[in-house]
């Protein structure tokens, strides 16, 4: 449990919850690793990779912080074929998609997936508050489409609670190629392209409340229907589901008391920041209060995904509470295993909150070490 | 430590976003800046309107007034400037600070505001050449001979993307006020002070500050205010200049190429000039636009560029609160070093020399700035390639030229210094559209009669001439 100095927040979560979290935690890492490395059920590559390492992972891994014992996983083992060594013979024939990441130029990195995704967002579901995610609401899905999994995901999301989902096709990489060719005024007119369509969906009638956005074309949306003297509001939207790209809480405070109108229970639309990738899932964010300056915490859907923030020099040594490190991910389903991946982002530790009680990281940001090398938040 | 919030439409934001000013040479945080982002932006400019409607309460002479009061507010008194008062020796030692500009400079530049400000009737008679001002106010009048006229506002607001290293540049937004035109300023993120400050004079001084939105941010601030403000000016290099050329919604103001051409008729006595010619160089630390960076003459070129030399030659990077300092720092050290690259470019072309080569290095690098001491270079030929270069230091080549070529060759020029008495050269130059400002004599470049228009007449800009017709 983390040493306090000064006041508790009041959302910080009990240390019998953190503790029995923790035993959730390392029980499940238990039950991933003898899953993905036993010979009856583990994948191609894993087994292989199993081979390779100086120790047993059915043997020696007995608990969350043995998982320090595996190398780093690295991303570039994703890309290129063939995709089907990442499938756990335990689920093999089983349905499977491709979902990828990246790819502007050269290989995309790919993870397969059977229903890791639907699982994800089923979790996240169960995070939004009915009052302005109402079942039965249909959707708008305002975000990369194409072969990225958050096209199903949230078109799943919304299918899970009783919408059908509208969507517009977006795509990201055509987005990057248009900024490094310096197409600024193509950049416009694509992103007009897909405001234009939204706002078409939007304003036809069809009982839309709920909608996905990165929060660029959120912005823009907010701008074009502001354009023709309606808003977001107005037009319905009572929940939105925002991601995909870097959050400041600046950005949020503008976005709440400027193009949303207020906060939820001023302006009756609810805007829920979340962090995630493919390799991860979705991480759900505490909720933003102008109290706490607009601080966006995410958290990850533990025990399927952990997120630690690291020492830059020592990615085994996590950072004290409040401190800037970078993000470490893992990911445990029986679809896909992840011991371990440095992300391209940094952050500061957050304490345990009561609805999840475990780590948390705030002030997401492109890590400083390549922030200057990275096209980020494009779309 | 001084924190300064965004202003929109006169009311301060208080931003969860700061940018810290830093002092150029110890690093030393002066000020941290409450940022914005284009969407905010884009917000406060559907009421644009209403910051002309503040102004157009008072009357353009009620204005001008108020702006020569605020001349005095800016230059002699202390004034509200984020969450605490700046006071007249604040202000010079921050933008000092930030700029790497010596103080005394920045005391000048501040002198050049206030005069244009506490001159403004007489600018603005002479950019309306002489028109009553209410013809701007209601959208028409008469002119005096039975005529009438029609000048019909074309934006409520001037946006201005402003620069971070010159301080004297604020001058052409000034006249927008009286004009009953309200200000979106975007601060260059070193030099913020001028624009804070002088916002400030005129709220003080009774102008409604609802007219004004201060923008301290990113790239997308500016990008929005050139989209979403009818009217807007920039500031930025030769390129920016050539991606608005012809955009009728942006003045766009670059590097100046500032010359002064000596005709075969005076050169021969070249040494009478020399000190019009220094002074073009160096003032203010051959920063500016109008700055002179070339010398044109037929012969005469090498003593000329020696005699230059052997004057601003010696000059030595000082401490900015040095009166006798006379250049600036690169804030950025590698905008010194590569300014230095691209000038050994320059120079390794035959026909090309370093007339300041004899008075030392002219890199000097610090721990975190760097200071660029004048050059003189000499051109034999105007096809050299360093002809056509200016620098943000005290830079200059002089260049051969025989005198039948020189319009043709000198390229764009901002502000033009021809020294002659030859009547038919005087009528070429005359009618030479690439130069801006022609001064026939010998009359420095960074001389400004600011009862003349500058890159463009702002009224012009501003305000449409239409037709206007009423029934009898």
């Amino acid at each position: 449990m983390p040493i306090m100095t000064g006041t508790s927040p009041a959302w910080l979560a009990s240390p019998s919850d953190v503790s029995e979290a923790k035993q959730r935690l390392d029980a499940h890492t238990v039950e991933t690793v003898q899953w993905h490395f036993h010979e009856s059920t583990g994948s191609p590559f894993w087994l292989g990779k199993k081979a390779e390492l100086k120790f047993d992972p059915l043997k020696e891994i007995k608990c969350f912080d043995d998982l320090k014992k595996f190398p780093m996983f690295e991303d570039e083992w994703l890309r290129g074929g063939p995709v089907e060594r990442w499938i756990p013979k335990g689920l093999a024939g089983k349905p499977t998609y491709v979902f990828e990441t990246g790819g502007t130029t050269g290989i995309p990195k790919s993870r397969v997936v059977i229903d890791d995704f639907r699982i994800d967002y089923e979790l996240f579901s169960h995070t939004l508050p009915d009052e302005y995610f109402p079942k039965g609401a249909n959707w708008l899905m305002l975000g990369p489409s194409g072969p990225r999994r958050l096209r199903l995901a949230v078109e799943h999301l919304c299918q899970y609670r009783g919408g059908i989902c509208f969507c517009i096709d977006l795509d990201p990489r055509w987005v990057i190629k248009l900024i490094k060719k310096g197409w600024m005024e193509h950049l416009e007119e694509y992103k007009k392209h897909c405001i234009d369509q939204a706002i078409t969906i939007l304003t036809a009638n069809h009982n839309i409340k709920c909608m996905f956005a990165t929060p660029k074309l959120l912005e823009s949306l907010a701008m074009g229907l502001a354009e023709k003297g309606t808003t977001l509001r107005e037009c319905g939207i009572t929940g939105i589901f925002s991601g995909g790209t870097e959050f400041t809480p600046q950005w949020t405070r503008f976005c709440v008391e400027e193009l949303l109108e207020g906060l939820p229970e001023q302006s009756g639309v609810y805007m829920t920041p979340t962090y995630g990738n493919t390799l991860m899932g979705l991480a759900c964010s505490r909720p933003i209060t102008d109290e706490d300056d607009y601080t966006i915490a995410y958290y990850a859907p533990q025990p399927r995904a952990v997120v630690e923030i690291v020492d830059f020099d020592d990615s085994d040594k996590v950072v004290e509470y409040g401190k800037t490190g970078r993000v470490k991910l893992y990911t445990m389903t029986k679809e896909f295993f992840v011991p371990g991946f440095l992300e391209r982002d940094e952050g500061e530790r957050e304490l345990p909150f009561e609805k999840y009680p475990w780590d948390g990281v705030s002030g997401v940001r492109p890590f400083h070490g390549f922030a200057s090398t990275t096209t980020v938040g494009v779309y | 430590m001084l924190t300064i919030q965004p202003l929109r439409w006169g009311k301060p934001y208080k931003s969860l976003d700061t940018f810290d000013v830093i002092h150029f040479d110890t690093g030393e945080s002066i000020a941290k800046i409450g940022q914005v982002n284009g969407g905010m932006v884009q917000m406060d400019m559907r009421k644009a309107d209403q910051a002309r409607k503040a102004l157009r309460a008072f009357s353009c002479d009620d204005l001008i007034k108020k702006c020569e009061h605020a001349a005095k507010l800016f230059e002699h008194e202390p004034l509200p400037v984020g969450d605490g008062m700046q006071s007249v020796s604040d202000f010079i030692h921050q933008q000092s600070a930030s700029t790497g500009l010596p103080e005394h400079m920045c005391q000048s530049n501040m002198k050049k505001n206030c005069f244009v400000l506490s001159n403004m009737s007489k600018i603005l008679s002479c950019l309306t050449r002489g028109l009553p001002l209410d013809i701007y106010t209601k959208g028409y009048g008469d002119e005096g001979r039975g005529v009438t006229v029609s000048y019909q506002c074309q934006s409520p607001v001037l946006g201005a993307v402003l620069p971070n290293n010159s301080p004297g540049v604020h001058t052409l937004w000034l006249p927008a006020v009286p004009l009953q035109v309200g200000l979106v300023l975007k601060p260059g993120s070193q030099e913020p002070w001028t624009p804070y400050r002088m916002i400030s004079a005129f709220i003080q001084a009774g102008i409604p500050a609802e007219a004004f939105c201060l923008y301290p941010g990113g790239h997308d601030v500016g990008s929005t205010i050139m989209s979403k403000c009818s009217k807007s000016m920039i500031f930025g290099s030769a390129q920016t200049v050539q991606q608005y050329s012809g955009n009728p919604h942006v003045q766009a103001h670059g590097p100046g190429f500032s010359k002064i051409l000596l005709g075969d008729d005076i050169v021969d006595r070249w040494e009478d000039y020399l000190d019009m010619m220094v002074e073009s160089v160096a003032s203010n630390s051959g920063r500016g636009c109008i700055n002179c960076s070339g010398i044109w003459a037929s012969r005469h070129t090498k003593q000329i560029a020696e005699a230059i030399a052997a004057r601003i030659g010696p000059m030595e990077a000082l401490p900015p609160t040095d009166p006798k300092a006379e250049l600036a720092a690169f804030t950025n050290k590698q905008m010194a070093t590569g300014t230095w690259a691209m000038i050994q470019q320059d120079l390794a072309e035959s026909g090309v020399t370093d007339m300041t080569a004899s008075y030392g290095p002219r890199l000097v690098e610090r721990e975190r700035c760097g200071y660029l001491r004048p050059m003189v270079i000499h051109a034999d030929s105007p096809t050299r390639g360093v002809a056509a270069k200016e620098y943000m230091f005290p830079f200059v080549s002089v260049v051969e030229c025989p005198q039948k070529d020189m319009i043709k060759s000198i390229g764009q020029t901002l502000i033009g210094s021809a020294i002659t008495h030859d009547a038919a050269w005087i009528d070429e130059l005359t009618n030479a559209v690439n130069i801006d400002r022609l001064n026939i004599g010998s009359i420095a470049t960074n001389r400004l009669n600011w009862l003349q228009p500058h890159e463009g007449n702002l009224t012009e800009f501003l305000f449409r001439n239409r037709a206007y017709q009423l029934a009898n």
